[in-house]
């Protein structure tokens, strides 16, 4: 693109102070569809407040083609407003030309129309399948704009009894011992390095394919997609080995790695 | 009829787990169809001392919360027949224990079971209060000495306030007094309360009382409830409180030091 540079500035080949790139973030899109409805701002609190970290400061994106009845309306004030949840709107879509000036005016931008493939949700707090009830603070929702960003985990340190470890959208890594008591799930799979003296859940939200690895099996209970052995089930020649555990059917198999 | 039975102490440490075990253990071979909650959540042990802990899938939580159906929660003993446990979660903690869920658990339990004896956890908090709240009976778990002597204190006016016998002002809870880690030596040298003295301070019916005796670490390391063990004074102790419990009239045993013999004691110094 050539600019046309005025005389008076010196002309720099390639300024220093900064550099424009470019770069793809997925948006939260507000849909509005009816914005004289007194309880608007009640429940769209309401909604935040369900996921308050997944959506404070998140930008978003007004989509306005519910409102093309409505004729051009204050913008500034509904950007204020939108700011004071703390939600920050960045640009209108699907607005009518008057709209959509009147959102230039009020310092947003227009995108182009397009339409969101579906209403995106926060993050659900983990829908619990049996004994998975989050103990430890949810998993902190991924930032907007990285919602599908992979929900694996890391654990360096030992895994104590009592505590619940979960990697939603994700696997599970610990690199330590997991002591009696103590509990792993992960919708991925779970790899332990240390010893496995606690239960180990993958595949919770039933993606049988997940498989469980531990250096020394010596489990409470593992379970794939909801099919579990205990440790009373478990053949005593596999305790204390290096086994992997995955689904063959409705069959839970545990095979020696080594 | 069916009767909920909570084994609380104020105090830890003090046998409330043993004496659940033993008791529940004793009353199913008595011939009672007999169910032991464990209500310590985040401290689960019950199952530990029962020796089930490597049956358990689903627990007394995931019952409440309705992810699990009871029946899938509870595990029979493979030692006692009558015998049934529903352990705890280790994960979550006492506020896990909603007072309506409790009671539909122990109401469903209710009518399968001849007693229901809920294992407290230690303290005067949520999960005390869970496990007493529905009691009809109550045997207050106390060692010979002071500390726990008040603590027991505490928790008899906790039952007597805040159970729903009292709030409903039915019948108050049936209270008995099981005095533990009694050590008769100790006790004449001075260094322990004596039954007497326990019994002048709290003033409620004796139970029964169970010595300080090895058998009681060595069954709990086992995973076999102490009374199992009948060559044990400790167990033997167990089998007596419970059949007092069931109207019984036994003579208190273990209560004063043993004296052994002049061949007993040659014996053992040449051994």
């Amino acid at each position: 693109m050539t600019v046309a540079t005025p005389s008076n500035v010196q002309k720099v080949s390639d300024p220093d102070a900064f550099k424009l790139r470019g770069g793809s973030f997925t948006l939260l899109v507000l849909q509005l569809i009816d914005l004289k409805d007194p309880n608007f701002f009640h429940w769209l609190l309401d909604k935040i407040s369900q996921a308050p970290n997944f959506y404070r400061h998140a930008p978003v994106v007004l989509d306005l083609e519910g409102l093309a009845d409505l004729g051009p309306f204050n913008f500034a004030e509904l950007a204020r407003r939108l700011r004071q949840h703390q939600l920050v709107p960045v640009g209108v879509q699907n607005g009518t030309e008057e709209q959509n000036q009147g959102a230039i005016n009020a310092g947003l931008s227009v995108f182009p129309m397009w339409r969101a493939a579906k209403p995106i949700e926060a993050p659900p707090t983990p829908e619990e399948p049996p004994e998975k009830a989050a103990q430890e603070p949810a998993p902190t929702p991924a930032e907007p704009g990285h919602a599908e960003a992979s929900g694996s985990k890391v654990v360096l340190e030992p895994i104590r009894s009592g505590r619940q470890v979960y990697a939603q959208h994700g696997d599970l890594v610990v690199l330590a011992t997991v002591s009696a008591g103590a509990e792993l799930l992960a919708d991925g799979h779970i790899h332990v390095y240390g010893t496995l003296r606690g239960r180990a859940l993958a595949g919770v939200e039933g993606d049988t394919s997940a498989r469980i690895f531990c250096r020394s099996l010596q489990a409470e209970l593992v379970s794939i997609a909801g099919h579990w052995l205990v440790r009373e089930d478990m053949d005593d020649h596999l305790i204390g080995r290096s086994v992997q555990i995955y689904l063959n059917g409705d069959l839970l198999v545990i095979e020696p790695t080594n | 009829m069916s009767k909920v039975i909570v084994m609380t102490s104020g105090k830890g440490g003090v046998g409330k787990t043993t004496t659940s075990a033993s008791f529940a253990a004793g009353l199913a071979l008595q011939g009672h169809k007999t169910v032991v909650i464990d209500f310590d959540v985040g401290l689960r042990n019950l199952d530990l001392l029962m020796g089930c802990e490597r049956r358990v899938v689903f627990d007394f939580i995931n019952v409440i919360n309705g992810d699990a159906r009871l029946k899938q929660a509870l595990i029979k003993d493979k030692r006692v027949d009558n015998l049934w446990i529903l352990p705890t979660s280790q994960t979550r903690d006492k506020d896990a224990l909603k007072k309506p869920g409790v009671e539909k658990v122990l109401d469903t339990l209710r009518q399968e079971f001849d007693y229901i004896i809920c294992d407290s956890p230690a303290g005067i908090e949520k999960g005390a209060l869970m496990a007493l709240y529905f009691a009809d009976e109550a045997v207050i778990v106390t060692n010979p000495e002071i500390s726990s002597v008040r603590d027991s204190d505490r928790i008899l006016g906790v039952l007597a306030s805040r159970s729903r016998r009292a709030e409903l002002d039915m019948e108050p809870v049936k209270e008995h007094l099981l005095l533990t880690r009694y050590d008769p030596k100790r006790v004449e040298r001075g260094e322990m309360l004596t039954v007497e003295d326990v019994l002048e301070i709290l003033a409620i019916p004796l139970l029964g009382v169970i010595p300080e005796n090895e058998s009681v670490l060595r069954a709990s390391n086992l995973g076999a409830p102490v009374i199992l063990d009948t060559e044990s004074s400790a167990g033997q102790a167990y089998y007596d409180a419970v059949s007092r419990f069931l109207g019984e009239t036994l003579e208190h045993r273990f209560i004063t030091p043993e004296r052994k013999g002049l061949f007993q004691r040659l014996l053992r110094r040449t051994a």
